[in-house]
């Protein structure tokens, strides 16, 4: 078999960082080199990436087209290139934010290092699988790291809770993804996705597929948090570490989302109205009850959970609305695009939000809300990123969720159906509704008084870790350019969208 | 070769170990019944694999997969689960209730 070393360097100099990291933690050198290396690993993977990308004006590179290997299950095109080039980079903010976290408090570094980078092997893998077999495994290399990581506070109740709720959430829903794929197995006799999607064709659909279609999207709605199936969401990020919570709500959400939009798209392209209608109702339940129950959060970490719920109802929205249309590509591409802009736009928007919590909670040690009142009075630039990330989050422009919006409405009403366009209202209603609480936030940080709990030394003590300060200049920088410049995000998307149109 | 009697096992014992899942107190049987969910699926797996002749035995190298991982995640629960038993000497999934709506 002729391997493509090229098209297989990101995961091997990625597996290799893995490795390294380990070793590293061996050597008597002090903890945060562990950190380091993770994130010289982290960026040398991206050189590949880039060069595969822009491989027909580069000499060296032999441009073949789209990379295919082990007879098709594992793909190298240009969706999985910007999915892995967007993992990376959350990995590499999510490696700035945890740098200073676990150096204030008393964590073991190198495994967690070491567990974090493995997780975004498993998304990166995951951005290329075309079977089933390689799927599953990417999806468990994503999930399975992350239980620990969610625990990392090993003395705290709320970690350890936090730990137990997603591992067993986790394996439930990795059992009934597989025996959803067992059972469209046993009806097409296929594992592969393009022989899946062939398979159907022929056959035509019969209770049992619509079985195993179903138990395997409902599979990934655990992984995507989306509702009914979001009960672990806001207690896992509330209990685990911040900077954890921020890989989840990220890194490990956009994985799953992949992992759906590869299934839906390419496996079960040829079968769309059995899992449309499933997604309309995941998409509408998600959007309306992250956002409802939102409002009444207190601690911040815990609002954010459900606010991403209500997120992955926005990103699911494209899918949904495909309900009842006839399958021209155009409509599916436009679908595709929406969702792949939105993932985009959302990383970088949660984690800045994300990093700006830490350096906030950092300084004033707490995480509810009310105590974040008056922030503007000692601490403006904290409280001016809040006030941008929130804003985004919320939809406003210039900064980038808006983008990200519209590009979903245009496709949910561009879609041209009824179901579309009730989708459509349902997500405008949402969009204002979410408001309430990302504006309460930032209305009681600029605008109300200092509660008591902030001491003079807390306003006073302007110090942010210089890696946390990174972070936050990269997701400042993203979410500004991607709102001001929504070509940037656009043509990424664009570039990603192959994927669908080569059904 | 029969597929019906497999296929009712199958979900029989998918359904048991949900319903396991649903009911049982202590976070090991939990996990337990978690298995007996990936049970049914390596059943599933074998049958069909069988049942089609599949030249590349697809079916039995995954069921070969699942076991593997199963075998990882049951390490990765035994970890956490000891971890709580020992803040709270208890493995009680109905006591973990610091966090609510």
């Amino acid at each position: 078999m002729n391997l493509d070393y090229h098209a297989l360097l990101p995961e091997i100099i990625l597996a290799g960082t893995v490795i390294l990291v380990l070793v590293t933690d061996l050597l008597p050198v002090k903890k945060y080199w562990s950190a380091v290396v993770g994130i010289l690993g982290t960026a040398a993977a991206l050189v590949p990436l880039l060069t595969l990308s822009f491989c027909d004006s580069l000499e060296f590179c032999e441009s073949t087209g789209v990379r295919s290997m082990f007879s098709g299950t594992y793909v190298v095109d240009s969706f999985a290139l910007v999915l892995k080039g967007l993992f990376l980079v959350v990995a590499l903010v999510v490696l700035l934010m945890s740098v200073g976290y676990l150096e204030g408090g008393r964590f073991w570094q190198g495994e967690y290092y070491f567990l974090l980078l493995a997780s975004v092997l498993g998304a990166v893998v995951m951005a290329s699988s075309r079977d089933f077999i390689s799927m599953f495994v990417a999806l468990e290399l994503v999930t399975g790291p992350t239980f620990l990581m969610a625990g990392w506070r090993k003395g705290d109740d709320r970690s350890n809770e936090a730990a137990l709720k997603y591992f067993i959430i986790g394996v439930i829903s990795a059992a009934i993804l597989l025996f959803g794929v067992s059972l469209v197995y046993g009806v097409t006799g296929q594992l592969r996705f393009a022989d899946i999607a062939a398979a159907i064709a022929v056959r035509g659909e019969s209770p049992l597929l619509t079985i195993g279609v179903i138990f395997t999207i409902l599979g990934f709605a655990f992984k995507v948090s989306a509702a009914p199936f979001h009960f672990w969401t806001p207690d896992t990020y509330e209990g685990a570490p911040t900077p954890v919570t921020a890989y989840l709500a990220v890194g490990s959400k956009a994985a799953g989302f992949v992992g759906l939009l590869t299934v839906a798209y390419v496996a079960f392209g040829t079968t769309r109205g059995l899992w449309a209608a499933l997604i309309w109702i995941l998409a509408a339940t998600s959007m309306t009850l992250g956002n409802v129950v939102a409002i009444k959060q207190t601690n911040i970490v815990r609002m954010l959970g459900y606010s991403s719920i209500a997120q992955g109802g926005f990103m699911l929205v494209p899918f949904g609305a495909l309900v009842a249309v006839d399958a021209t590509p155009d409509v599916l591409e436009k679908a595709f695009f929406a969702t792949v802009t939105y993932i985009v736009i959302y990383a970088a928007m949660n984690l800045g939000a994300f990093a700006t919590i830490i350096a906030i909670s950092n300084r004033i040690k707490s995480g509810e809300i009310k105590d974040l009142a008056g922030l503007g009075l000692y601490a403006p630039g904290l409280a001016g990123l809040l006030a941008i990330f929130f804003f985004s989050l919320a939809g406003i422009p210039p900064v980038a969720g808006w983008f990200a919006k519209l590009v979903m409405f245009n496709s949910a009403i561009g879609s041209g159906s009824g179901w579309g366009l009730a989708l459509a209202v349902i997500a405008a209603v949402n969009a204002v509704v979410a408001f309430a609480y990302y504006g309460k936030v930032v209305k009681s940080a600029w605008f109300d008084a200092v509660p008591d709990t902030v001491s003079d030394a807390m306003k006073s003590d302007s110090k942010v870790a210089p890696p946390l300060v990174l972070a936050l200049g990269l997701t400042f920088a993203g979410t500004i350019a991607f709102g001001v410049f929504p070509s940037l995000v656009t043509s990424l998307s664009e570039f990603a969208s192959s994927l669908s149109s080569g059904l | 070769m029969i597929v019906n009697q497999f296929l009712i096992l199958g979900a029989a014992v998918f359904a048991l170990g949900v319903y396991g899942v649903l009911s049982r107190r202590n976070a090991v049987m939990v996990l337990l019944s978690v298995e007996l969910m990936l049970g049914a699926v390596n059943l599933n797996l074998v049958v069909f694999d069988r049942a089609f002749r599949d030249e590349l035995a697809a079916g039995q190298i995954f069921s070969l997969f699942v076991i593997a991982i199963a075998a990882a995640e049951v390490g990765i629960g035994l970890a956490i689960i000891l971890l709580i038993f020992r803040n709270r000497s208890s493995a009680n999934v109905d006591e973990l209730d610091l966090m609510k709506l």
